[in-house]
């Protein structure tokens, strides 16, 4: 369409398709007809029905639509991004993280702080791992850029605490080593997805 | 009644009978806040009130003591004086004019064998009493949005005066037409009216529902709550009130929807007469109650209306059918 048809301002040279509106009452009778059909439809005998038959859905038919929040929970979905938890391995139950410091070079708050140092085995190991949730805006890029899903975000989205440090110390986000059993991988960005065993190629070496 | 069943109003009767009335009655205006949360959450399909005690039954306690001990802050340029009688009289009206409407029938004390006649006092002119009573009520607003020194207030006295013009003229006219049935402006004499067991909406449909109509605005129930509307003014009239100033005028409000349940019970809804197999104090107790749920109802199911349709509603609308109702009334009473 060209142009010229929206700058054509002339109301009614236009091949408008009007929709079929009631028209407005014009002389007296017709307004007194109008007030009298309104009056007697059993429009708001509608309404008073409508909110009855909620009530009686709620009270007895179980559609009561109030999560009684501290008592009960709605289920979070698995991508959800709430406090971080660090993951172990599920043979040797050793932390996951092999401390590489990408996750430390790809906050964009830079929240989170690490220190490394080689063990006795010349085997990267975390000294000290924090993460600052004061500056953290949970974006999930520490999760996606992980190389070894060892940092994920977790579920704990109640996150009202006396002091911040009671979060964010690597211990405190580490699974505890009885709950290994019990540990989930997360769904979110970064993880696997479910197909990727089809997704595996060969390494194209013949160039 | 029998001119020897006329029972002997005694001085100590009557002050038991307005102590009862005031006990029992601002008790249950103070439930019926809880009610009407309650109503109001189910018909959203929520819970309303429900950790304080069982059921958030005891949520009124806990109001109550809200109410009691919050500060009582009157504004700096209101009118000190009338600030602060403008509740009481909303309260008070609101108790005076139940004592002038029977609400069970008249019964013996057991043992003692004393007769009670179970209204505090059965004025001859009982509907006129008590609807001037409650018309007084409404200068309970009018006065609070003035006095206040605020705007918000002022427009909500302003929609009080033009609600009070508005459904006033309906409420007598609408009333009008039973009491040429009955002949009487004694509620008793309406209660043995009916008591053939034929109620007056039978007689009087269109009467009964410009009366609820008109009940609704005086009370300020939902379809006509102007005064206090929160989305356009604030707080209306109770803008600048806090503490029991505040809880004052809302014992008012729900002691007057209780008045209107039992003027339409007992003008129109066959008063506290005996129903098949149900005594008549569970009657007049169950209609007043299905009246209160309607007013409840109502508020969950309609939208406000505006000050001017409400103008436009009232004289225009419902006083001429109240007009036309009186009219075609008094020409079947004079053919028949």
């Amino acid at each position: 369409m060209g142009l010229e048809k929206f700058k054509d301002r002339n109301i009614g040279t236009q091949n408008y398709k009007k929709l079929d509106l009631t028209h407005p009452p014009k002389s007296g009778w017709d307004r007194f007809k109008q007030v009298v059909s309104r009056t007697f439809k059993p429009e708001l005998c509608i309404g008073l029905w409508v909110t009855l038959r909620e009530m009686i859905n709620a009270l007895f038919r179980g559609k009561m639509h109030t999560t009684q929040y501290p008592l009960e929970k709605l289920p979070i979905s698995p991508r959800y991004r709430a406090i971080h938890e660090m993951l172990r391995l599920l043979e040797s139950g050793h932390y996951r993280c092999i401390g590489c410091g990408l996750c430390e070079k790809i906050c964009i708050s830079n929240c989170i702080s690490m220190e490394t140092r080689y063990d006795e085995n010349q085997r990267k190991e975390v000294s000290e791992y924090t993460i600052n949730f004061g500056r953290c805006i949970f974006c999930g890029y520490c999760a996606e850029v992980c190389p070894e899903l060892a940092i994920v975000h977790g579920g704990r989205y109640e996150t009202a605490s006396e002091q911040r440090a009671s979060f964010s110390l690597f211990e405190d986000m580490l699974t505890p080593i009885d709950k290994l059993n019990l540990q989930k991988e997360y769904q979110g960005f970064g993880a696997i997805s479910p197909n990727a065993d089809d997704n595996i190629k060969k390494t194209p070496l013949a160039y | 009644m029998d001119a020897t069943m006329l029972p002997e109003v005694t001085a100590v009767g009557v002050i038991i009978k307005a102590i009862l009335i005031l006990a029992i009655i601002s008790a249950i205006a103070g439930f019926g806040t809880y009610i009407e949360r309650k109503v109001l959450a189910f018909m959203q399909r929520r819970l309303g009130p429900q950790h304080v005690g069982p059921y958030g039954l005891l949520q009124l306690a806990a109001d109550g003591i809200k109410l009691f001990t919050k500060e009582d802050i009157i504004p700096q340029h209101a009118n000190r004086l009338i600030f602060a009688v403008a509740p009481a009289i909303t309260a008070a009206t609101a108790f005076i004019a139940l004592g002038a409407v029977p609400v069970f029938p008249d019964f013996t004390i057991p043992l003692v064998d004393v007769y009670v006649p179970s209204i505090a006092s059965d004025v001859n002119v009982g509907i006129l009493f008590v609807l001037g009573m409650m018309a007084a009520g409404l200068y309970g607003p009018l006065l609070a949005g003035m006095a206040q020194s605020n705007k918000w207030g002022l427009l909500g006295s302003a929609r009080t005066a033009i609600q009070f013009l508005s459904y006033e003229v309906v409420t007598g006219l609408s009333l009008l037409a039973p009491i040429m049935l009955v002949g009487s402006l004694s509620f008793v004499d309406f209660n043995n009216y009916q008591s053939d067991g034929t109620w007056l909406v039978v007689y009087q449909p269109v009467a009964f529902i410009l009366f609820l109509i008109a009940g609704y605005a005086e009370t300020n129930r939902t379809p006509f709550d102007l005064l206090e509307h929160e989305a356009e003014i604030v707080s209306g009239y109770v803008t600048e009130y806090s503490g029991m100033r505040w809880g004052m005028f809302f014992i008012g409000e729900y002691a007057n929807m209780i008045t209107i349940g039992i003027i339409a019970s007992i003008v129109f809804l066959g008063g506290y007469n005996d129903w098949w197999i149900f005594p008549g104090w569970i009657m007049i107790l169950a209609k007043i109650a299905f009246s209160f749920f309607f007013m409840l109802w109502v508020r969950a199911a309609w939208p406000h209306v505006r000050p001017d349709q409400l103008m436009w509603l009232c004289w225009k609308v419902l006083m001429p059918l109240a007009v036309i109702n009186v009219v075609i009334t008094g020409i079947v009473m004079m053919a028949g």
